[in-house]
């Protein structure tokens, strides 16, 4: 579904990944997990082209994504949530979900709000539909943007860090609607410090560290017997 | 000029005249409409391409704006008139009026538009980004609205400079509601004083509907966010 091959990123003279082979298949969920500035979210945005890596190559459902199909690619498989949820500020709730189904999938406006309102049943804010997005607490806004990523019915969805710029208290709303959405035949790739749902959910994990996957592995791999020196000690400073 | 306006029988006289004082008027009515619309869209487009990646797009917007914007509009439409004729370029002083003012203004138009582009933050590209919106989308349908309340302001301000650089046109007797006024005024009872009062007068009921308009659209849309509140209180309410 997703396949990186020796994918390179330098911002100036910071090179951020170096040489990331990385594979997921059709409804795997992956974890990555990592100290910051390990190059995890570089390689989340990679695989939508937010960042076109320096060198290397990455495919999206076999097709190789380049600078001049990336639109075209990304609106037809790749959705993103991020951490900073990016709700656009000016419209509602709902119009916020119908805005792509109806511009770029050319869904008759009744159908995207019928989409919409399931998937914000999904979420459990159908009774926001009609608010602006301001006056939603952080997780409500994160809710609402995974359900505008649904909206798109992509076969991926690009989490990066979704949970780390919420209030303590409001996580696990996001968490529980990962889970719920984990479920389903949707292949996610999650870049996290949530160690409990990356235990609970994924199929695999990934550890990375300076630009490079360091250790790969099943949760249970991961979570009792790490084999990297490094794996460990990031591990026992985050599980405490 | 106090003595004149206590008057009577200049007033008299001028509104005798009134009907070429309509004319006028409409024809600054008409250069305004027309080059307003121009200005909007020059400002937009210009707006546009300063923003753009492609360094000729941002050059040729740099060029434009800094030659409108550091050379007097009265050289630019003396130019126009004078000069274009020797290159059997003749065009009506009313057409001259609407290009001039129009390119003029846009040049400060694409100012406010390029600034109020900078201020969206950089999450809002990325989420159109990721959602497969092509750049020009993201411009029309996320970005450039949400430009709105913060570049109306400046925007307002070009308008009205706009309705009243169209006096401009005088210099090149265009018919206008100045140059009627002058006429008037330079007539054999030399009544300038009324003649200015009610030209004047006229820029106002032009000027200051336009202000008022957009005081109150923008503290509309300052308030949109706090009215879906209020109307969700009124909601929770209704449910308790």
């Amino acid at each position: 579904m997703i396949k990186l091959v020796n994918v390179n990123k330098s911002f100036g003279s910071l090179h951020v990944l170096k040489d990331v082979n990385l594979e997921v298949a059709e409804g795997e969920k992956l974890v990555i997990i990592g100290p910051s500035g390990s190059g995890k979210s570089t390689t989340v945005r990679c695989m939508n082209f937010l960042e076109e890596p320096t060198s290397g190559e990455v495919y999206i459902d076999g097709v190789k994504l380049t600078h001049k199909n990336k639109t075209e690619v990304v609106r037809n498989s790749t959705a993103m949530v991020f951490q900073q949820f990016n709700l656009y500020p000016h419209m509602t709730v709902l119009e916020n979900l119908t805005l792509a189904p109806i511009k770029l999938q050319k869904v008759p406006k009744h159908e995207a709000e019928e989409l919409a309102f399931k998937y914000l049943d999904i979420v459990g804010l159908r009774e926001k539909a009609s608010v602006y997005p301001s006056t939603l607490s952080g997780g409500q806004q994160q809710r609402v943007a995974i359900a505008r990523a649904l909206c798109s019915r992509a076969k991926i969805i690009l989490f990066d860090e979704p949970t780390s710029a919420l209030d303590p208290e409001t996580v696990q709303e996001v968490l529980d609607v990962m889970i719920k959405l984990s479920q389903e035949n949707i292949t996610m790739v999650v870049v996290t410090h949530e160690m409990g749902f990356a235990r609970q959910v994924a199929d695999r994990v990934i550890f990375m560290d300076d630009g490079r996957i360091l250790e790969e592995g099943s949760p249970e791999h991961f979570f009792e017997n790490p084999t990297e020196e490094r794996t460990k000690a990031f591990l026992s400073k985050i599980l405490k | 000029m106090i003595q004149q306006i206590m008057e009577p029988w200049r007033w008299q006289m001028l509104f005798a005249e009134w009907p070429k004082f309509l004319k006028a008027f409409g024809i600054t009515l008409e250069i305004s409409v027309l080059a307003l619309a121009l200005a909007l869209v020059l400002g937009v487009i210009f707006g546009l391409m300063s923003t753009s990646h492609n360094p000729l797009l941002r050059i040729i917007a740099r060029v434009y704006v800094e030659f409108f914007q550091n050379t007097p509009l009265a050289i630019q439409v003396f130019f126009v008139f004078y000069a274009l004729p020797y290159a059997s370029i003749v065009l009506s002083q009313v057409t001259i009026g609407i290009l001039c003012v129009g390119i003029y203004t846009g040049a400060y138009m694409s100012e406010a538009v390029r600034a109020g582009i900078g201020s969206i933050p950089k999450g809002q590209f990325e989420a159109a980004a990721s959602q497969g919106f092509t750049y020009i989308q993201t411009m029309m349908l996320i970005v450039l609205p949400q430009t709105i309340k913060i570049i109306l302001p400046p925007m307002v301000n070009q308008m009205v400079n706009l309705i009243k650089n169209t006096s401009i046109v005088t210099m090149i007797a265009g018919g206008d509601l100045m140059y009627r006024a002058n006429a008037y005024a330079t007539n054999d009872v030399m009544s300038y004083g009324p003649s200015y009062l009610l030209c004047g007068a006229l820029y106002f009921v032009l000027c200051f509907p336009l202000t008022t308009w957009a005081r109150r659209y923008e503290a509309r849309l300052k308030n949109r966010d706090v009215i879906t509140n209020t109307k969700k209180d009124k909601v929770e309410e209704v449910a308790a």
